[in-house]
């Protein structure tokens, strides 16, 4: 009945940079699509389209952020390790290794905030409908990540001299 | 000048200030190293990120993915499985009553059905749009063999979308759309098969979520379905009569 094609090629963008895995990435989009056909009566109609599948592809990513959450797993471990800085980049240019790296640093809820923002280029009030939150929480994250990645890509995170041994 | 707030400053740089308040934040700029410093940062993470994920807009999309988006044209199953209870209610009613089921209860049925297949409809929600709202009635007219007239639900909030021509129990029947100001959408089902002239009150059946109002009126039958609360439907089913009964 439906043809979510067109909004294939954003949703890939989108689901890359938040999962930061090609293969992570096409399996959320799957799962939005699939979740997105049953519950297309829902829409009606009432909004963008984009939005709406913003809307239901958050809700995917959280399911699966919670269901990891409740299962204890190495990357625990990892959390209570110092965050070590990405690498101080060399002039301007980001590397992409550096800025895929420095985006998995960001908590979350951080970075759906970011790339809502910044890749999908989406106003204040429309991420806060997506995510269902406050415009003043999607200020504080958006503020919180523009800082925290800042200091990921120009090293001077606390205790990034520090190499941590894993 | 008063210094720019934290939120304004990344309203400056996602383009999300006005412009007179984004030339007073220029200026203000010009005076504050420190903030520019800051801005043109905020401003190399995100050429960063459109640099990074950009490329991924070109990529072919995998076929699993291709077919998520586009599955097969189909009726989904819970109308199919409405659909079959309804041939299994028919042919019940056939054996107990012993005469083809002329129960104006069919029509709800059919008209709820016939709501819940075209409502989600976002591109082809009717065959023939509102604009030709003449030929429509035409069309309609001549295909059910009698005089159609399309109520008018402006006075409640929602306005044609237009109608298309259904195949009904025993012959075609139309189906005229309505829309209001948050996308909610009515149907009114007009079926001209009753086998005697008569008349009825207006009765009350639901699908699912889905409410229908429906009255026999002469020769027509009329079916007002939607997913809106009771009251709100029966005002419009009443407005629907006073219309189409002058």
């Amino acid at each position: 009945m439906e043809d979510f094609s067109a909004h294939l090629p954003r949703l890939r963008r989108y689901a890359r940079a938040l999962t930061g895995d090609r293969f992570l990435a096409d399996d959320l989009v799957q799962d939005t699509l699939e979740r997105a056909l049953a519950k297309f009566a829902l829409w009606r109609n009432s909004g963008r389209l984009e939005a709406w599948l913003l809307t239901v592809m958050h809700n995917v990513f959280a399911n699966q952020i919670r269901a990891r959450a409740a299962r204890p797993s190495m990357s625990e471990f990892d959390e209570l390790a110092q965050e070590p800085a990405v690498r101080p980049a060399q002039n301007d240019r980001l590397d992409v290794a550096d800025l895929a790296t420095a985006l998995d640093r960001l908590p979350p809820e951080q970075r759906e905030v970011l790339l809502l923002v910044t890749l999908e280029e989406l106003s204040y009030e429309e991420t806060a409908r997506i995510l269902d939150i406050p415009l003043g929480t999607v200020m504080s994250r958006l503020s919180r990540a523009r800082d925290r990645l800042r200091r990921l890509l120009d090293g001077d995170m606390p205790g990034a001299a520090l190499k941590v041994v894993k | 000048m008063q210094r720019p707030s934290e939120n304004e400053l990344h309203a400056y740089v996602d383009e999300q200030l006005d412009a007179a308040r984004r030339n007073e934040v220029e200026r203000w700029l010009a005076q504050s190293p420190d903030e520019m410093a800051r801005i043109a940062t905020w401003r190399r993470q995100k050429a960063a990120l459109r640099a990074a994920f950009d490329p991924v807009l070109d990529e072919t999309p995998p076929q699993r993915l291709l077919r998520a988006a586009r599955p097969a044209r189909r009726i989904p199953l819970r109308f199919a499985a409405a659909i079959g209870w309804l041939a299994i209610g028919g042919a019940l009613g056939y054996a107990l009553h012993g005469a083809p089921p002329i129960a104006p209860r069919t029509l709800a049925h059919s008209a709820a059905i016939a709501h819940a297949v075209y409502m989600p409809e976002v591109r082809h929600p009717v065959e023939v749009s509102a604009e030709q709202e003449t030929h429509l009635v035409q069309w309609l007219s001549k295909r059910l063999g009698t005089s159609l007239k399309v109520p008018d639900f402006s006075a409640q909030g929602f306005d044609l979308v237009g109608g298309r021509l259904l195949p009904g129990e025993r012959g075609p029947v139309a189906q005229f759309m309505y829309q209001d100001a948050q996308g909610r959408r009515l149907t009114l089902y007009v079926r001209n098969d009753a086998p005697e002239n008569r008349e009825t009150a207006f009765r009350y059946a639901h699908e699912g979520r889905i409410g229908v109002f429906y009255w026999l009126d002469g020769h027509l039958g009329y079916a007002l379905s939607g997913e809106l609360p009771r009251p709100l439907l029966l005002g419009i089913a009443n407005a629907a009569y006073q219309q189409l009964s002058p």
